[in-house]
């Protein structure tokens, strides 16, 4: 199969330098430069940074490849880099054909110009001929839904319709290669939706397309191939759910294994939490969960002396503080009280309960006292780990790959009969 | 890769039935094969002219806008682009026509003005537009990737228009005074607003480059603009000045411009050859600066607007 992209060695280097003397006026430029050259002011050692540093990778036409990594690892330079807005440093790239990015929705519009003519303003800016345009120009209208005010000045419409019309032309152009960054893309829940739709239409039409995003499960559902990119370098290249699974192990390093020396544990003369672990996948880093699996939470807790019946409980957050649930264990090994000794006891959290994302485990060794629940020992953010979907459509999402709210996403039984 | 156009069909059949419907369009078929190198800026600055033909279209669609926003929401239109010139040559001839009683050699006063002020006007529109077109269309370019030098282009060809507009005041001028072009110079009289076009471009070029990190550019404009004029030869006859001075006014390629422009239009007298080619040679040397300062800072524009 043919290369649809090469890039060999690229690097951007940005001089903290340079930003200041862009950002100063005329005159304090001239000020500093006559310093220098009076040399009653050493021309200080330049900071610099590299935002790129020796990238390098192919992608192979029809490919659609996803780039993970924090925010500042170079992922937007790297685009930008590709999208000729900034040039590189050293290095070099080759790209076979026409290239479009989801970056230029609207750019370019012109306030005082009507629907039509921003349509042809904003085709010639993203690479179309004329012609293509005049062919396409009732298809893109008609995706729009402006029709009526297809004549009106854009500065009378609303929003909604701006934003409509500007992504019908992106939608008519059809690139070989498409670049898209979502953590630059504007606009709404629903605007981004339809990039993602019309994205997933160019990788099944063949097209090559590189995805940045902060939403692995897209990247997760959407890509043949993921990089993960860190501090400008290229850390792996490789499968996405891997890739994805050791990008999230890396940056969680919060933990899932904790052990206590007995004297420090958490808790009082009757109970102690010795360690706390959440029991790992097979195939997957630490830390990483997969979404349709259950998940263990081990205790490992000490009782000191045959007080009063006590139960292990632990909560389940997500990412945002929402508590997802609390969970005792309802044995009736529980229902009195228990000779002193350790105990391990395991809670199995079903598969497809949890959404995908970082989920934070508190545990507990309590006493059940109506109306109250009393602690014994607790950990407070004990553990967090991240569920991962791996996108293969067996998920509770099914094949959707945008966003998918809620604490929870159970996998239901649906029952369906012809109505009559 | 073969295209599996069903995938399609679900969302938007429309599309796929038009693409059956309709040839195979050579030029996308060229664009396929189209390869883009992207490698660090070059050290030596150079035209890529190739490239510039590419992008003909967007050159012609960046005008065509310029020019249809300019005169939108207001109530004359384009009429502005003859009351301008035909108001500001009013102020002269009465100002330095009467009172002053500025010299015009055999050149009736008012013909003489206004053919001064017409380049005069192109000059100052096509210097303020392309000097600040980066900055401008901003969005452009931090977003999408097209030949900079795009811009300032698109800067000193909108005022044409103006330009053409305006001439009927002139022509006016003419046939009430009489004063016709005396023969086959009127021929050469393109080739000296070319002379204008490749000054302002060269100025364009270099402040449009220097206004992306330093917005001074915007305030110097008009001071400069306003002493021009008296540099030009707007409102006098070059020739009817002590003959050291229009040397110096030489080295302003507007002189040579106004001078020759008046001379191919109205007959007037010829202007010095050597004047116009010291004129000539300005005006290369201020184009081929300020195309190696654009080019040469080009690629460092997106990071440093």
């Amino acid at each position: 199969m043919a290369t649809a992209i090469t890039v060999e060695g690229l690097s951007k280097r940005y001089r903290l330098g340079e930003y200041r003397a862009a950002y100063g006026t005329l005159r304090e430029t001239l000020v500093h430069t006559s310093r220098r050259l009076t040399g009653r002011e050493h021309d200080s050692p330049k900071q610099e940074i590299w935002a790129l540093r020796d990238v390098s990778f192919e992608v192979p036409e029809g490919q659609v490849l996803g780039i993970v990594g924090r925010n500042g690892a170079g992922k937007s330079t790297l685009l930008k880099i590709l999208t000729r807005i900034v040039s590189p440093t050293l290095g070099r790239a080759e790209i076979r054909g026409r290239v479009g990015s989801l970056l230029e929705v609207g750019t370019g519009f012109n306030q005082e110009l009507t629907g039509r003519e921003n349509v042809y303003l904003n085709g010639a800016i993203l690479g179309m001929k004329r012609q293509e345009v005049e062919r396409r120009f009732d298809e893109i209208v008609e995706f729009s839904g402006v029709e009526k005010f297809i004549d009106t000045p854009v500065k009378r419409y609303s929003s909604g319709m701006y934003v409509r019309l500007a992504f019908a032309v992106a939608a008519h152009f059809e690139p070989e290669v498409i670049l898209v960054d979502e953590v630059l893309s504007v606009g709404d829940a629903e605007f981004q939706r339809r990039c993602l739709g019309r994205m997933e239409e160019f990788g099944n039409t063949g097209r090559t397309v590189i995805f940045v995003s902060h939403a692995l499960p897209s990247i997760a559902q959407l890509c043949d191939r993921a990089l993960w990119i860190d501090s400008g370098t290229l850390v792996e290249d490789g499968k996405p759910a891997q890739v994805i699974a050791n990008y999230l192990h890396q940056t969680h390093s919060a933990g899932t294994e904790r052990v206590w020396e007995p004297d420090h544990a958490p808790g009082n003369d009757l109970a102690r939490i010795l360690a706390l672990r959440a029991v790992p996948h097979d195939g997957l880093p630490p830390g990483v969960m997969d979404v349709r699996r259950e998940i263990g939470i081990e205790i490992l807790f000490r009782v000191l002396r045959e007080g009063k019946p006590v139960v292990p409980k632990i909560k389940i957050l997500d990412q945002e503080g929402a508590v997802a649930f609390n969970a005792i264990d309802t044995h009736e090994r529980w229902s009195d009280p228990v000779p002193p000794g350790d105990y391990v006891a395991t809670a199995w959290i079903p598969g497809n309960l949890l959404n995908e994302g970082s989920v934070i485990v508190e545990a507990a060794i309590c006493s059940i006292d109506f109306p109250k629940l009393e602690h014994h020992a607790a950990v407070y953010e004990a553990l967090s780990f991240e569920v991962l979907d791996p996108g293969e459509g067996d998920s509770a999402r099914g094949t959707f790959s945008g966003q998918w709210r809620g604490v929870v996403r159970p996998l239901l039984d649906w029952t369906c009969e012809h109505a009559e | 890769m073969s295209r599996a156009p069903s995938t399609l069909d679900q969302r938007t059949g429309e599309r796929t039935r038009v693409d059956d419907e309709t040839p195979v369009d050579p030029s996308a078929t060229a664009a396929a094969s189209r390869i883009t190198v992207i490698k660090p800026a070059s050290r030596i600055p150079r035209l890529d002219v190739g490239e510039l033909w590419h992008y003909r279209e967007l050159i012609w669609t960046l005008v065509w806008r310029d020019v249809a926003v300019r005169y939108k929401q207001t109530f004359l239109g384009i009429a502005w682009a003859i009351l301008v010139p035909a108001f500001t040559a009013l102020i002269y001839v009465i100002i330095f026509g009467k009172f002053a009683n500025f010299p015009s050699g055999d050149t009736p006063y008012p013909s003489l003005v206004i053919a001064g002020v017409l380049p005069m006007q192109y000059f100052a529109s096509a210097l303020t537009l392309s000097s600040l077109s980066l900055l401008a269309n901003l969005p452009l370019v931090t977003k999408v990737y097209f030949p900079r030098t795009l811009l300032p282009l698109a800067g000193v060809s909108v005022p044409l228009v103006d330009f053409v507009v305006g001439l009927p005041v002139l022509l006016a001028l003419m046939w009430y005074y009489h004063t016709w072009p005396g023969g086959w110079e009127v021929m050469l009289a393109p080739l000296f607003i070319v002379l204008a076009v490749v000054t302002v471009l060269g100025i364009g070029l270099l402040l449009s480059a220097i206004n992306v990190r330093f917005r001074d550019v915007r305030y110097m404009i008009p001071v400069f603009l306003q002493v021009l004029p008296l540099l030009s030869g707007v409102m006098f006859a070059v020739d009817q000045i002590p003959e050291k001075w229009q040397w110096i006014l030489s080295l302003n390629p507007l002189t040579s411009v106004i001078a020759g422009w008046r001379w191919a239009i109205l007959d007037a007298s010829t202007p010095n050859p050597a004047q116009v080619a010291v004129s000539v040679g300005v005006a290369a040397a201020l184009f081929i600066a300020g195309l190696a300062v654009f080019r040469s800072s080009e690629s460092s524009f997106a990071d440093t607007i």
